[in-house]
């Protein structure tokens, strides 16, 4: 195989130099007399018509390649937008889109159309023009003022999504690290986080997050790493972190992106108004999930970075979270870190599931990693 | 001070030439001081990266175009990076995928873009065109260009090293690049790739300062600031940018160093990772982005501001026309520098930066686009109503004006925080600044190769080859980034190995392997132009003094300007460069050493009045003795 490129690069390159040699040679057959006369050495070649006259049908046919493809491959353009703020960037994203296709069909038919129709002729007198300040101005202001507009529409989205989360807003907890993500949920409880410290992790014992069971509001806290649910119609906070390097949440239909970064939680806030259900009903796809991506190059299976997302109807979502089981009824080894003081209350969870079973750290572990060690193989 | 008293001697040119004896081989192309030299010293140590940087892309694009495919066949020259499944299918490794997109990166935008076009051009034209004997200084000249080598032969040896070279993108961000455990390509590749890249600034800072004080001090009579070249002009800006942000860039190197190395936690906070917990806490990966690319985004302009400044020149001499605005592009120019360096977080908007943050840098970077498109009208209207030669130099002008508004408008998309949340790291910001600063900035490269030839080794290249090459190229190029937004549009993210596991990028499969076919054509393309580059060395036609007619000072020098440039005097300055096609002169071209005196028929009126001072021009007298 290898030699057989090399041969054909070979070739290729014989060729090339038969195809020039050729040509030349056939046009010092015909310009011979020209070039002796003149040391212009830079003077117009046979090609230079047909060169501006190429650049110009370059325009056209690449037009009409533009919009061919353009409307081939729409379908699958900004994959069906999925919660309240990405109809509106995707709004203002179409917008732009409009204003800086018709700046790329004006200024290169300017560019194209110029070479082409100012290609070098003998006679034409060429006129001395240096500079005319009112076009200057005229230019600067045109673009200034449809950039404001683009800026102010901009600013206003941004700030808006950016704005601090609703009181109401239902809380995840969602950690990224090499290679998958962990979800966690306040609980059904309580319905509050227990505190977290990464000094506490211990992907073996069963507490890949980090959660502190010194926290009473850790106990009924569960979690998930292979789906996330979440409410359709209700505000959703994503708590963002990440453990070893940089990651990012990316859920392309939610047109939600938000870096993860170790030490310094981030968080992101949307309302998502369509169930999955909703969307495979639209898609006609029934095998249709939403996805979240990994989009912070984090190493060598960046790319198989998925977790499923599952949007429920307000209801289901209840009762999803209620069929789940808190981290110490997964595991009740993690009640050695409950605190005496504690134990009573965190009993509750673990007495409630067959407390005799012996836990075998392995197995444990793959039932946490669940997900992120599937994507690893 | 011996490089100043060397410039002196050179002054006094006259008794200076008798004395002077004839180098040594190794003296006069190995460690020369030549700025002309040193320039074919760039220029050639940038094509031989640009090709390796180019196969690079070709190895990752087959993967993403053609998933499936058995590269086995890649096994004689990339050994262990491409695995063997039992069924004998040759698969490349994911942690090598990322190594191929690290090195590509680092490759071209340092090595080729940075060293290659400013090294090259820069060295070649700034002592030619402002009429100098040399650089300011012809030793950290050269001092510059072994920097670079010794930087790059590290780069080199960095790939064949067992962990592989640097994988964590050409960003580096840390932790990924900080923990050896993260990563094979954070172990020693990426020692190797941050003491190269220190080295690689060093070479930078010496070649920018000597850039700026040339041209500041070392201008030929009548060489006023507002009669230089464009291209002066845009490297002196692009020299500006490099001295003031690639400090910082060292600096986050070097903090990376020291936690990688010593223990410190500038950039490592809050760390587990393979089953324990690091000491390390306070630090901060945000403060690594904000100091890579206080350096990373002027380093855009660094590359696409001298493509600028070629394409500003070949433009106007091949259209025989005055270039349109002159003043405009200087402001323009200036404009896009200041503001290089306030938009760097634009890279940043979904990293966890404050959000108000965000808003100010989505402010300042849709700024920077009103130069950038004044720049782009001026082209255009330089060519309106000229009397255009195509030329292989003028064609591979005319396609970085396109890249340059094609690419630049996404940028707009892009500069807006609101929708830069869906786009970001997808591959529309690939196909964005490949075209934008990627393909124009080799454009211009391209261009100024093909202009410039002459003058560097006083032979043409061949213009036959030159439009093969142009054509192919041009079309390729937008064959493989124009379908590239479209994927992006559909969300597809960087750096993927594959797509095939999200059931949502799980389409566009016939799009990625169009892409990665007109990658290869692109890239085989460029075989012509190392022929016809290599072949025109030696055997091309034989070249005349000035074969565009062109208007700029090196085109007085002899057909092969010798060590000082000019065998007798420098040439005096007494108009701009730009007096093409002036009604009135018999020529379509006056040159700049011309004085308005000898051309009554041409003059405007403004210009007669110029004739008294040419006296005072010719009187000047340079104080080339050194002061304490």
């Amino acid at each position: 195989m290898t030699l057989l490129i090399a041969i054909l690069s070979i070739l290729f390159i014989v060729l090339t130099f038969m195809v020039v040699s050729k040509t030349q040679a056939i046009l010092k057959g015909l310009t011979k007399s020209e070039v002796e006369e003149s040391e212009y050495l830079g003077a117009p070649d046979k090609f230079n018509s047909a060169n501006g006259v190429g650049l110009f049908a370059f325009w056209i046919i690449s037009i009409v390649g533009i919009i061919w493809s353009f409307i081939v491959y729409k379908k699958d353009f900004l994959p069906e937008a999925s919660s309240v703020h990405g109809k509106e960037t995707d709004y203002w994203f179409w917008v732009s889109m409009i204003v800086i296709m018709i700046g790329f069909f004006i200024v290169n038919t300017f560019l194209f159309l110029f070479s082409y129709l100012y290609r070098h002729n003998k006679n034409r007198k060429v006129t001395f023009y240096t500079h005319n300040n009112n076009l200057e101005i005229i230019w600067t202001t045109v673009p200034a003022i449809v950039m404001a507009g683009l800026v102010f529409s901009g600013l206003r989205v941004w700030t808006k999504i950016t704005s601090e989360a609703p009181a109401n807003a239902e809380q995840i907890d969602i950690m990224g690290k090499q290679f998958g993500w962990t979800v966690r949920y306040a609980g059904v409880d309580d319905n509050q986080f227990g505190k977290y410290n990464y000094k506490l992790m211990d992907d073996a014992g069963g507490n890949p997050m980090g959660v502190d069971f010194s926290d009473p509001n850790s106990f009924d806290d569960f979690s998930n790493a292979s789906e996330m649910h979440i409410p359709k119609g209700k505000p959703v906070l994503l708590k963002i972190r990440a453990r070893d390097v940089l990651h990012s949440v990316f859920i392309p239909h939610m047109r939600v992106k938000m870096d993860a970064v170790p030490g310094m939680p981030t968080k992101f806030w949307f309302v998502a108004d369509k169930s999955t259900a909703d969307m495979r009903a639209e898609l006609g796809k029934p095998e249709f999930n939403y996805e979240i991506a990994c989009t912070e190059i984090c190493g060598r299976s960046h790319f198989g970075m998925k977790l499923l997302l599952v949007v429920d109807e307000p209801a289901d979502y209840e009762k999803w979270k209620k069929s789940q089981k808190p981290l110490l009824t997964e595991n009740p080894d993690l009640l050695n870190k409950v605190p005496d003081n504690l134990k009573a209350k965190a009993q509750k969870y673990v007495a409630s599931d067959e407390p005799a079973v012996e836990v075998v750290p392995e197995v444990v572990a793959s039932r946490v990693l669940g997900n992120s060690s599937k994507v690893l193989k | 001070m011996s490089a100043v008293s060397q410039v002196e001697v050179h002054e006094h040119s006259e008794h200076a030439h008798e004395e002077h004896h004839e180098l040594g081989f190794i003296r006069k192309y190995i460690f020369s001081e030549d700025h002309k030299v040193i320039a074919k010293q760039y220029l050639i140590s940038g094509i031989v990266w640009a090709l390796l940087g180019a196969f690079m892309s070709l190895v990752f694009r087959l993967q993403l175009g053609f998933p499936d495919m058995d590269m086995a066949w890649m096994k004689p020259f990339l050994g262990d990076w491409i695995s063997l499944d039992d069924k004998g299918l040759g698969k490349l490794d994911p942690n090598f995928y990322l190594a191929l997109v690290t090195m590509h990166g680092t490759i071209m935008v340092f090595f080729v873009l940075t060293a290659g076009l400013s090294g090259t051009f820069s060295n070649f034209l700034i002592p030619l065109q402002i009429g100098a004997r040399d650089m300011a200084s012809g030793f950290m000249n050269m001092l510059s260009y072994w920097i670079f080598f010794i930087s790059s032969v590290i780069m080199f040896v960095s790939l064949f090293i067992k962990t592989g070279p640097a994988g964590g993108s050409w960003v580096i961000y840390p932790p990924l690049s900080a923990l050896k455990e993260a990563n094979p390509g954070s172990g020693d590749g990426m020692t190797l790739w941050l003491v190269s890249m220190a080295l690689f600034i060093v070479s930078s800072l010496l070649g920018g300062i000597n850039y700026v004080t040339t041209v500041i001090n070392l201008r030929t009579k009548g060489m006023s600031m507002d009669k230089l070249p464009l291209t002066i002009w845009a490297f002196t800006f692009t020299a500006v940018l490099g001295i003031l942000s690639f400090p910082v860039l060292l600096s986050a190197a070097l903090l990376l160093i020291f936690d990688r190395s010593f223990g410190t936690s500038f950039y490592l906070s809050d760390i587990y990772i393979n089953g324990q917990a690091l000491p390390n806490q306070g630090g901060s990966p945000i403060l690594f982005q904000h100091l890579f690319w206080f350096l990373g985004h002027p380093e855009v302009y660094i590359v696409i501001l001298p493509a600028l400044g070629l394409t500003s020149e070949i433009i106007a001499t091949n259209s025989r026309k005055p270039i349109f605005g002159y003043k405009a592009m200087i402001f323009s120019m200036a404009g896009i520098m200041f503001l290089a360096f306030i938009v760097w977080a634009h890279h940043m908007f979904v990293t966890g930066m404050n959000p108000f943050l965000g808003s100010v840098f989505m402010l300042l970077t849709l700024i920077i686009a009103v130069p950038s498109a004044v720049k782009g009208f001026n082209y255009i209207t330089t060519l309106w109503k000229g009397n255009i030669i195509f030329t292989p130099a003028m064609l591979f002008a005319i396609g970085l004006v396109s890249f340059f508004i094609s690419g630049g408008l996404t940028g707009i998309i892009l500069g807006n925080s609101a929708l830069d949340i869906q786009l970001h790291d997808t591959y529309f910001v690939v196909a964005h600044f490949h075209l934008v600063m990627g393909s124009a900035a080799i454009f211009g490269m391209l261009a100024g190769v093909y202009h410039w030839f002459p003058k560097m080794f006083g032979r043409m290249m061949n213009n036959a080859m030159g439009y093969v090459h142009f054509w192919i190229t041009f079309i390729g190029v937008y064959l493989v980034f124009f379908p590239m937004h479209y994927i992006g549009i559909a969300g597809f993210p960087r750096r993927y190995y594959q797509w095939s596991g999200f059931e949502t990028f799980n389409t566009y499969m016939d799009l990625n392997a169009f892409i990665t076919i007109a990658a290869i054509i692109t890239v085989f393309a460029q075989i012509v132009f190392i022929f016809n580059f290599v072949y025109s060395i030696f055997w091309g036609k034989k070249a005349t003094a000035n074969p565009w007619k062109s208007n700029t000072l090196e085109w007085t020098t002899p057909i092969n300007p010798g060590h000082g440039n000019w065998p007798g005097e420098i040439p005096t300055v007494y108009r701009w460069p730009y007096d093409y096609s002036k009604p009135g002169a018999p020529d379509d071209f006056i040159p700049q050493n011309v004085p308005f005196s000898a051309t009554p028929e041409s003059n405007l009126p403004e210009e007669n009045e110029l004739i008294e001072k040419e006296k005072e021009i010719n009187s000047i007298k340079f104080d080339t003795s050194i002061h304490d």
